[in-house]
């Protein structure tokens, strides 16, 4: 089976200092793999490198691309990376409000990239968008209003919606959970969980959090210092964890 | 369906001195189809190791674990993923499940996850929780205010769930009474009678005496307390 | 323009040359530059091409861009003619065409069949232009997705890569919140399939006759770009299947020469609230009247109203 990403030896550095480097995983269809770490573990770096919004200083990410197979997107041209990141993959922002226009109706939020992709009639469109908003838990009368007037549990529901419109086939979220309340982080975790189901979705979440990862992972990579010290299965890394910082990181872990 | 050749395991908690803990060399059992074997040894021995490590929750440090043709210690991650989702069940000792999710939603997981519709599965899930007396206006409620009966019985309903051909029981009777007890292992029958793999980890020993064929004493593969 | 100058101002003016203007003003090599630039908007129609603006006798928001335009187009043996909102007489209109009498010496006209180039602000003439024409629009604010993008660098990247998604968002909110689609002037458009572009604060009415068979000039001074339309280039005003694009038209005819197809402007012609519906493009309705053709609050002719 092809694998839907192909990371082969990913590096990226900021001079002389290491953002990630030597970083290389299969994602297949339908998988989630986690990336944890402490603030400064490169993951935030890797993330953004696999989404195309840094450039690697080495290595290639490959895409299996519905036209033509596995592509790297690395020496991709942009339009291709841009047309990519509008339809087979989405990005799900820590802050909605680098995900969203503020300054724009949800249901245009969520129209957008039907729009982006050419759809034209308006009456689809505002269907598709309130279709959204409820499987978001988001009340369609609330489908003209801004997302400055949401609240951020809202707000970042809204960017899930937004993000997912287009089917994707591949999800990035930067700690999508972050900055929410512990009740409103749980209802998002559970909205994730179904999508990413019923979707069949792969995703690649970067997380400080080990209990989200446990939620929501079936791999996980855990990072330090901008290496990966261990892989594996997420039940088995958190369970029988190899390495040192990662029997650090587990052990950690407040219990409630 | 299940064969463990010569494996071994130790543990090293980097953090405690590097002090390393082997737990388990010359591990070694079989189970046939429609075979239920039991675990035995004293508390710590490695029964729930053995198992763990059979689910590829542990990993393995030497040796082979075939289930079925694949051979859980050297898999990848992908494949064992796969394997629990169609051949490999595992009935663990506690519930562990996502909150807020309505218990017969927990149920019925397992079944959507190999593709059955919303439905079927939480038709399925209901005869189970049904047979095992969990009363229906439980049923949309989390099971994580259950109590520890309870919620080993969602547990198990959940683990039967699917008719997987492996199944992997640790302590699936304890915390039940006699009726409860009864189905379960009336549970356990049928699925032996459909040809299920079932390795098992009793304390109840007529429990064991009723259903097992076989018992496998893990005591011989800890090191330090073979004889 | 200068207000009248005392005879010693005069004098002194002339002592130094001041009077002496290069023909429209510009020098040659500004012109060059700006010619460079609508050759390049001609090639490649609705693509906005930064240009280096010059300071101009009149301060930005006031034509300067469209002033330059026309300054690098014309020839000693051109008719020029200015209207401002459709009228040739108003203050801006007659300050730019005397500016070029004055710096250019060029003929210049009212009537629209006899232009050859037409400078405009806010309106398409009436009267359908010819291949022999040019048409130059000033512009206010080029970037028709400036107010959904702020971002420069990014709406550069939008044209580019024919990422035009956000202007269908901004016709959608419009749906959204109107009922329909509510802009009324600089409607987007999208020119020979490929660039959209602000055809300036023209009414939607005028959307239609961007098609035409003269050259279409845009020049927006402040903000140092030009952009360009040729001939017959085809031009599509942005809408939704289901909310089709609609040039408004008027409920009335015109009062003073009865034109039931031109575009009108009201005027209130007493304190009780009278109105007036006229032509906006003053040419037009005076050529109709001229011919024969009478509105419903018609007056007798009245000297200098053509």
């Amino acid at each position: 089976m092809t694998p839907l990403l192909q990371v082969e030896n990913i590096a990226k550095f900021y001079g002389a200092r290491i953002g990630c480097t030597d970083v290389s995983f299969d994602l297949y269809p339908g998988e989630v793999m986690g990336i944890v770490g402490e603030s400064g573990s490169g993951k935030s770096t890797l993330l953004n490198t696999l989404a195309g919004h840094l450039t690697p200083d080495r290595g290639a990410v490959r895409f299996d691309t519905r036209a033509d197979g596995l592509r790297d997107t690395v020496t991709m041209s942009e339009p291709e990376r841009r047309m990519l990141s509008r339809t087979d993959w989405a990005f799900v922002h820590q802050h909605a409000r680098d995900g969203l226009r503020m300054n724009v109706s949800a249901g245009g939020n969520v129209g957008e990239r039907l729009m982006a992709v050419g759809a034209r009639h308006y009456g689809d469109i505002r269907a598709s968008a309130t279709d959204w908003l409820g499987r978001v838990e988001i009340n369609e009368d609330r489908i003209d209003d801004r997302p400055s007037a949401f609240s951020g549990g809202m707000q970042q529901r809204l960017q899930i919606a937004r993000n997912l419109v287009t089917g994707p086939r591949l999800v990035f979220m930067d700690e999508p959970t972050g900055g929410l309340d512990v009740s409103v982080q749980a209802r998002l975790l559970d909205l994730l969980r179904g999508l990413v189901r019923e979707m069949g979705l792969s995703a690649i979440i970067v997380t400080h959090d080990l209990a989200v990862v446990r939620l929501l992972a079936d791999r996980l990579m855990v990072m330090k210092d901008g290496h990966v010290v261990e892989t594996g299965l997420t039940d088995q890394v958190l369970d029988d964890p190899q390495h040192g910082y990662t029997q650090l990181l587990v052990s950690s872990v407040l219990q409630v | 369906m299940i064969r463990v050749e010569n494996v071994s395991k130790s543990f090293t908690l980097h953090n405690q001195g590097a002090a390393v803990i082997p737990v388990m060399r010359g591990g070694e059992l079989t189970v046939a189809r429609g075979e239920c074997v039991a675990l035995t040894g004293a508390s710590g021995a490695g029964k729930s190791t053995l198992m763990r490590m059979i689910y590829g929750n542990y990993l393995t440090a030497s040796g082979r674990i075939m289930v079925g043709d694949l051979d859980v210690a050297q898999a990848a991650p992908r494949e064992i993923l796969e394997l629990r989702r169609h051949v490999l069940g595992y009935v663990s000792q506690f519930l562990r499940v996502v909150p807020r999710v309505a218990t017969l939603d927990v149920v019925a997981e397992p079944l959507r996850a190999v593709g059955s519709s919303e439905a079927e599965a939480r038709a399925r899930a209901g005869e189970l929780l049904a047979q095992l007396n969990i009363p229906e206006r439980l049923w949309q409620l989390s099971p994580t205010t259950f109590s520890g009966g309870e919620q080993q019985r969602v547990n198990i309903a959940r683990g039967f769930a699917h008719p997987y051909p492996v199944l992997l029981l640790d302590e699936p009777t304890a915390s039940l009474d006699a009726t409860n007890r009864a189905t379960v292992l009336a549970l356990i029958e049928e699925a032996k009678a459909r040809g299920t793999a079932i390795l098992g980890i009793f304390h109840d020993e007529a429990a064991r005496d009723q259903i097992c064929d076989r018992e496998v004493d893990v005591t011989r593969f800890t090191p330090g307390l073979a004889a | 323009m200068s207000p009248a100058m005392t005879q010693s101002d005069q004098d002194l003016q002339e002592d130094r040359g001041m009077n002496d203007y290069n023909f429209a003003y510009l020098d040659e090599q500004t012109k060059r530059m700006i010619r460079r630039a609508i050759l390049k908007g001609l090639a490649i129609p609705g693509y906005q091409v930064p240009f280096a603006s010059r300071e101009m006798p009149m301060p930005y928001g006031w034509g300067t861009g469209g002033v330059q335009v026309s300054a690098a187009v014309l020839t000693p043996e051109d008719t020029f003619k200015v209207i401002d909102q459709g009228a040739d007489d108003t203050t801006n209109a007659v300050s730019i065409r005397r500016f070029f009498q004055k710096t250019a010496g060029v003929a210049v006209t009212e009537a629209t069949t006899e232009a050859s180039v037409i400078q405009t602000r806010h309106r398409i003439p009436e009267a359908a232009l010819r291949e022999d024409q040019v048409l130059v629009y000033q512009v206010p604010i080029p970037e028709p997705l400036r107010f959904l993008e702020p971002s420069e660098v990014e709406t550069r990247k939008m044209h580019e890569l024919e990422e035009y998604g956000l202007m269908h968002v901004k016709l959608y909110e419009d749906i959204a919140q109107h009922g329909a689609i509510a802009t009324a002037y600089a409607y987007p458009v999208k020119v020979g399939g490929r660039y959209v572009m602000d055809p300036s604060p023209i009414p939607k009415f005028d959307n239609p006759k961007l098609e035409m068979a003269a050259i279409q000039l845009f020049g927006a001074g402040r903000e140092q770009r030009i952009y360009a339309l040729p001939p017959y280039t085809q031009v599509v005003s942005l809408d939704f299947e289901d909310h089709p694009f609609e040039a408004s038209k008027a409920d009335h005819p015109c009062g003073l020469c009865g034109a039931e197809d031109s575009y009108l402007d009201e005027l209130i012609v007493d304190d009780a609230g009278g109105r007036l519906f006229m032509c906006s493009d003053t040419d037009y309705c005076a050529a109709r009247q001229a011919a024969g053709h009478r509105g419903a609050d018609a007056a007798p002719v009245v000297e200098g109203m053509a």
